[in-house]
């Protein structure tokens, strides 16, 4: 049935993408859609364009594994419409015809902008191309049973058919529909985790039955291990500085296993956790036992007390009721990590071990964004905040989609519709990212995946519809930055910037195989970037989005000075400056395999830093070239 | 050779008003979301803080920035088609004299 669901859907938005295809002759039709979307239509796009895997897998996942934390998100990226409602929605559809690159450089006819602008589109696309591809291959795993690379090439595939026939049509209607079914499912399954209620032993739904983790009585005199209890052999203790705590690893019966030793010196307690170990012969043993497809790591994530004790299953809550009963300082919740070994033999070891996590705490920043850590770890956050507030509004996909509707007024009303749904649903998250925290269905190598397996936990129905609108999300979102990217190469870089002449035929198959280059690029990517939270890959893209595009558009509409140079400069060092401290980041050396401490930049989140310097930047040589050369504008205008 | 914008609108009277009223409603939102992060950095434990219903400062905090987000939109919309209808009449006004 799963299968059968998700296939359906598939092959039904392929049919809608042939069907407008074959309507699809202009290159205004390609690009915009003709302009002729219904404002409600286009809201509801929006909200499909917008709650990208990002939203939907990124962000329940990390309010799953770090409470309110991964809702900053949430508030951050609906904030962040504020500014595309107040300050930019109408100018950008007066002054704009497909493309970002239109609306900034209207005024001008500068080659610079056309080019700076067209690359700034393709790199900020490319960068939330990243994450939607992940998502894509996260997905496909526990729902066809295919490794994460089939996952990501068969969206690839689908999404370049769809934009390729259609372009925005298909792509507008696609966004629609998966933004619709979006908002209902996720109230669905919202209101199941409510009638579910409070369980401090989950079993995912009857799934699994709910795993008791040991622990141990030992004792530590310096490095020296000693288990009281019998039939356990210590083969080695080690020290782990990035997760700042110690692990052991034991025998007994001739498994092997990895423990949390809770404590430093004398008396301590050793605590079960889950292990990767690969060794150096090729083998992968999960918890002792070689891989296989009845031995994967266990789901996770529960309450372990509620308001001070522990609780069997109490029936259905109100939505006020969960989110009171998570905040209490008497609830707490076992919250899992995870830390990387070599052991003595030289394998790689991962290791999964829990902590547990009072309800006051949970409910509050600080456990991602040390908001009372050091000043840089404040400013980090505040650099976080600042890139989601101000990226919405600069990210080429949603900019172009201003192009679908008739006239500025629909583009202020559909705008209101997406800040309505989008607003609606990143509300459901904090309760969806709880209801997986509680329910023991997160995946502790992975935590994109909380939102489908929590589906999973109420049937497979839901399971299957749930997982077929994330994989629709996917779907949307990156046809609409494929959509944005072919339109920067096909349209700004070919047609405007080199001044080709094309006829609109050539332009709109300029368009699809920029089309197929750019969804050829996002797929080798995709499985670059296989696990890492999607939310923190966009959250990086807003950060370059905002520093590249936000102070064009912004002193373009409030600066009368601004001149084609300054903006060009602006959006070259706004994007440099971004990608720069982006990949000389502390979280970027992580993934790099390096010791994040050694990082030249020692923040991970650049929005701080590259936007005020792309603004300084924008100003500066505005003032200095516009004693030096009147703008074409001006020139016209004393014509 | 410029771009032709893709409006087929015309000349907006009211844009003006739009635009000033929409920096305005900018500003307000922009204090609300720094007072947020300002909060945060400042006294992070008041966010434990049970404000009502057994909701804590964040929670409801956060709720707030999501609905004064779209109660703002609902009025920005209101006052822009009341400006707009009142440039309509007056043109209108105009065509009949």
């Amino acid at each position: 049935m799963v299968i059968a669901i998700f296939l359906g859907f598939v092959l039904f938005v392929l049919a809608l993408s042939f069907y407008l295809g074959a309507r699809t002759r202009t290159s205004s039709g390609y690009y915009a859609a003709g302009g002729q979307i219904h404002w409600g239509v286009n809201g509801v796009a929006f909200a499909g364009d917008y709650l990208s895997a990002a939203s939907f897998l990124g962000i329940c996942g990390m309010i799953a594994v770090v409470g309110y934390d991964g809702f900053l998100y949430s508030i951050g990226y609906l904030a962040g419409w504020i500014v595309a409602l107040f300050v930019v929605a109408e100018p950008m559809k007066r002054l704009g015809k497909y493309t970002f690159t239109d609306a900034v450089d209207s005024k001008y006819d500068s080659r610079g902008i056309k080019l700076a602008a067209a690359i700034s589109t393709l790199v900020v696309s490319v960068c939330y191309l990243i994450p939607q591809m992940v998502g894509a291959g996260v997905l496909v795993t526990p729902l066809l049973g295919l490794a994460h690379h089939w996952g990501v090439l068969m969206v690839g595939a689908i999404v370049i058919t769809i934009v390729a026939t259609a372009g925005m049509a298909s792509t507008t209607y696609v966004q629609f529909l998966k933004g619709g079914m979006l908002i209902i499912f996720s109230t669905v399954l919202v209101i199941a985790v409510c009638v579910r209620g409070f369980n401090t032993r989950p079993d995912p739904g009857g799934e699994a039955r709910f795993y008791e983790y040991k622990s141990m009585d030992a004792v530590m005199e310096g490095n020296q291990l000693a288990v009281t209890e019998p039939g356990w052999q210590v083969l080695e203790v080690q020290e782990n500085h990035a997760a700042k705590a110690t692990f052991a690893r034991l025998s007994s019966n001739g498994a092997e296993s990895w423990w949390l030793v809770d404590g430093a010196e004398g008396p301590v307690t050793l605590r079960e956790t889950q292990s990767v170990v690969e060794t150096s012969d090729g083998r992968k043993l999960i918890n002792g036992a070689p891989a296989s497809a009845d031995n994967q790591l266990r789901q996770v994530g529960n309450v372990e007390t509620l308001r001070g004790q522990a609780t069997a299953p109490a029936g259905s809550v109100s939505p006020a009721g969960l989110l009171a009963g998570m905040s209490d300082p008497e609830t707490t919740v076992r919250r899992w990590k995870d830390t990387k070994l070599t052991d003595a033999s030289g394998s790689h070891v991962t290791v999964y071990y829990s902590t547990l996590t009072p309800g006051n705490r949970l409910m509050r920043p600080g456990l991602k964004f040390k908001v009372e850590g050091t000043p840089l770890e404040k400013f980090d956050f505040v650099s976080l905040m600042l890139a989601l507030f101000l990226g919405t509004a600069a990210l080429p996909h949603i900019l172009i989609r201003y192009y679908t509707v008739p006239n500025p007024a629909a583009a202020r009303k559909s705008t209101i519709v997406a800040i309505a749904g989008i607003g609606f649903f990143y509300i459901l998250t904090l309760f969806m990212g709880l209801g997986a925290t509680m329910n023991g269905v997160l995946n502790p190598a992975d935590s994109n995946m909380a939102a489908p397996l929590l589906a999973r936990s109420f049937g497979q129905f839901l399971f299957a519809v749930i997982s077929a609108i994330a994989f629709a999300t996917v779907l949307g979102t990156v046809s609409g930055l494929i959509v944005a990217a072919s339109g920067a190469v096909a349209h700004d870089f070919f047609d405007r910037y080199l001044n080709l002449q094309m006829s609109d035929q050539q332009k709109i198959r300029a368009g699809k195989i920029s089309a197929f280059v750019v969804g050829a690029m996002a797929i080798v990517l995709g499985i670059v970037f296989k696990g890492v939270n999607v939310t923190f890959l966009v959250g990086l893209a807003f950060a370059v989005a905002a520093s590249a595009n936000l102070p064009a558009i912004l002193m373009l509409l409030f600066w009368k000075p601004t001149t084609a140079r300054g903006i060009t400069a602006s959006i070259f060092v706004g994007i440099a400056s971004s990608l720069a401290l982006i990949l000389l980041s502390p979280d970027l050396y992580k993934l790099y395999g390096l010791d994040p401490t050694t990082a030249p930049v020692p923040f991970s989140n650049p929005g701080i830093v590259s936007i005020p310097l792309s603004f300084i930047t924008l100003i500066v040589v505005s003032l200095l070239t516009r004693k030096a050369t009147p703008e074409p504008d001006e020139v016209e205008a004393a014509a | 050779m410029l771009h032709e914008p893709a409006s087929t609108g015309g000349h907006d009277p009211a844009a003006a008003y739009k635009m000033r009223l929409g920096v305005w409603m900018f500003v307000f939102y922009c204090l609300f979301y720094a007072s947020f992060v300002f909060v945060n950095l400042a006294s992070p434990l008041s966010m434990e803080m049970i404000v009502f219903a057994g909701l804590n400062l964040a929670t409801v905090f956060g709720f707030a920035l999501i609905v004064v987000a779209l109660i703002q939109a609902l009025v920005y919309d209101w006052l822009c088609r009341a400006q707009e209808a009142r440039f309509a009449d007056q043109s209108d006004e105009g065509g009949q004299s």
